[in-house]
């Protein structure tokens, strides 16, 4: 999965998904304000299961690909916005 | 004292659920249950926060057998597990996986694999009068509120939804987007298994791509019970979907043009449920047949003053609904809005007086409002808080809030202020509200 993309194409992709996680969910924070380790969920920057909804349909209609959680952890793909980028990179069809 | 029996199945070979790895008989589930009741730990009161629907299963029906009570809270946050813990002094916690259990005794789900399954199919029977469940509802003072559930009655619920929807002379496989704790899952996917014979899919099927997964691993004829949120999301993936034979949705009202979407994609009726947590479900319409509600079997419903009152059947009591009713002579009713300060967010409800309230426990606030605006531009309606806190800042009274509420309920935004707009008598009016939350909206335009 992830671990076969080269971290530089995850690193360019950060600030477009940054982009997307805040015009989908109308966030108070700027794009660049999120950092990529923090934890999305929780204490970072506080998204619940409803969140992850509404972010799921945008990435499966932006990049062409399905979430799934085949190992019953809904969040894990959302742990940062490292994760989700390299999660994207891994799965994109387009 | 009469007493009924633990699940409806007639064969010990009868299918009962079905798992990633394969299917549970009646008779398996029944041995694996006895075998759990003897292993729970002291005390009458148990939490099961089993998050797979068949080890929750297990854990009910062994609770049941061992005479404990089963205490289902409307969140898991710490907050209200340490009151959980201050009202029910033994309460033990069931899991089967990380759980902040705080101190509570605790038994994490054990291998049941090795327990032989009974070949005699012997029905555990329960008496009728005995508490089965506590499900609470936030409340408006702090405190979450216990509202007890008889096991006659959670028999007679389970039942007379299943006459309702046709499913007692024809058992669904039942997938569940629901937690099966709460009401609505509790009654639309549990009950239902047990007293409909309904197998049902032990996973909680989160994404489309999930849900569909989900339902092409469970035989024909199947039942979605959902919401609509999932639903939404569901039907917008464009995921291609196994055939569906009944979509059931509850916690929000259902939009009329998405239950037509619903019911034309998925070739199969859509029937919303009616009810809450205080009176279970009550009451059904196939939303795309028109706004009226059909009470359960059973179930009657007759205005007292300003409150709907809900009885008969497997009502508990005496219940006053918190949505204003419109009664119709043919026995249907209309939902005309619901009384004021209760808010629904994705189907989790609260107050604003509960919300107020907790905000106003943490340390260093002085005083605080929630306001719900009730309509989002898109998506999911949330909340804002306006905070005086002089000595807090916005990151900190979130760390504190979310000890004691719901995520969904977390405002966004959290406004610090240096005083409330109250009145002379000391009211805030939502009209002051109202333009500080326009004055918000506009200056992050």
């Amino acid at each position: 999965m992830s671990q076969a993309t080269a971290p530089e194409t995850v690193e360019a992709l950060l600030p477009e998904v940054a982009e997307l996680i805040v015009s989908a969910l109308n966030l108070d924070t700027a794009p660049g304000d999120i950092a990529p380790d923090a934890p999305l969920f929780g204490d970072g920057l506080g998204l619940d299961s409803i969140d992850i909804l509404e972010l799921a349909l945008v990435i499966s209609k932006r990049y062409g690909f399905q979430l799934k959680s085949d190992n019953e952890d809904n969040v894990r793909i959302f742990g940062s916005l490292r994760a989700l980028a390299g999660h994207i990179a891994a799965q994109r069809t387009k | 004292m009469s007493a009924l029996p633990l699940l409806c199945h007639a064969t010990p070979d009868a299918l009962f659920a079905l798992r990633p790895d394969g299917p549970v008989s009646a008779g398996r589930f029944l041995a694996e249950a006895r075998a759990l009741a003897d292993q729970l730990p002291n005390g009458r009161y148990l939490l099961n926060v089993c998050s797979d629907r068949y080890r929750f299963a297990v854990g009910f029906a062994a609770g049941l057998i061992a005479g404990k009570v089963s205490l289902q809270p409307s969140s898991q946050t710490p907050e209200t597990l340490r009151q959980l813990q201050a009202d029910y002094p033994d309460l033990a916690c069931l899991a089967d996986g990380p759980f902040a259990s705080l101190d509570l005794p605790r038994l994490d789900f054990p291998d049941l694999s090795a327990v032989d399954r009974d070949s005699a199919c012997d029905i555990p029977v329960i008496p009728a009068e005995a508490v089965a469940a506590v499900l609470f509802t936030s409340g408006s003072t702090g405190r979450p509120q216990p509202h007890a559930k008889t096991w006659g009655r959670l028999v007679f619920n389970g039942q007379a939804e299943a006459t309702r929807l046709g499913l007692a002379e024809c058992p669904h496989a039942i997938v569940g987007t629901v937690p099966v704790q709460h009401s609505y899952g509790f009654e639309s996917t549990f009950l239902l298994a047990l007293h409909a014979g309904c197998p049902f899919w032990s996973g909680r099927p989160f994404y489309p791509q999930d849900v569909a997964g989900a339902l092409a691993a469970v035989p024909a004829p199947r039942l979605l019970v959902t919401t609509p949120l999932h639903l939404t999301a569901l039907l917008d993936a464009g995921v291609a979907l196994p055939s569906v034979d009944l979509i059931l949705s509850a916690t929000a009202p259902l939009a009329a043009a998405l239950a037509a979407t619903a019911e034309e994609r998925c070739g199969a009726p859509l029937h919303e449920i009616y009810g809450s947590t205080e009176s279970g479900q009550i009451a059904s319409r196939r939303t795309v047949a028109g706004p009226a509600w059909e009470p359960l079997p059973g179930v009657t419903l007759c205005l007292e003053g300003d409150f709907t009152i809900a009885s008969g059947g497997h009502v508990e009591g005496r219940v006053p609904l918190s949505d204003h009713i419109e009664l119709q002579p043919d026995g249907r009713f209309l939902l005309a809005g619901r009384h004021a300060d209760l808010i629904n967010i994705a189907g989790k409800r609260t107050s604003l007086a509960w919300l107020d309230h907790q905000i106003a426990a943490i340390p260093g606030v002085r005083d605080a409002a929630f306001y719900f605006p009730g309509e989002a531009d898109g998506g999911t309606a949330r909340l804002a808080a306006f905070v005086v806190a002089p000595e807090l800042d916005a990151r900190t009274l979130l760390r504190a809030l979310r000890e004691r509420i719901d995520p969904v309920f977390l405002p966004r935004p959290l406004v610090l202020l240096q005083g409330l707009p109250r009145n002379p008598v000391g009211k805030l009016p939502r009209a002051e509200l109202e333009a500080l939350y326009a004055g918000i909206r506009e200056k992050n335009r």
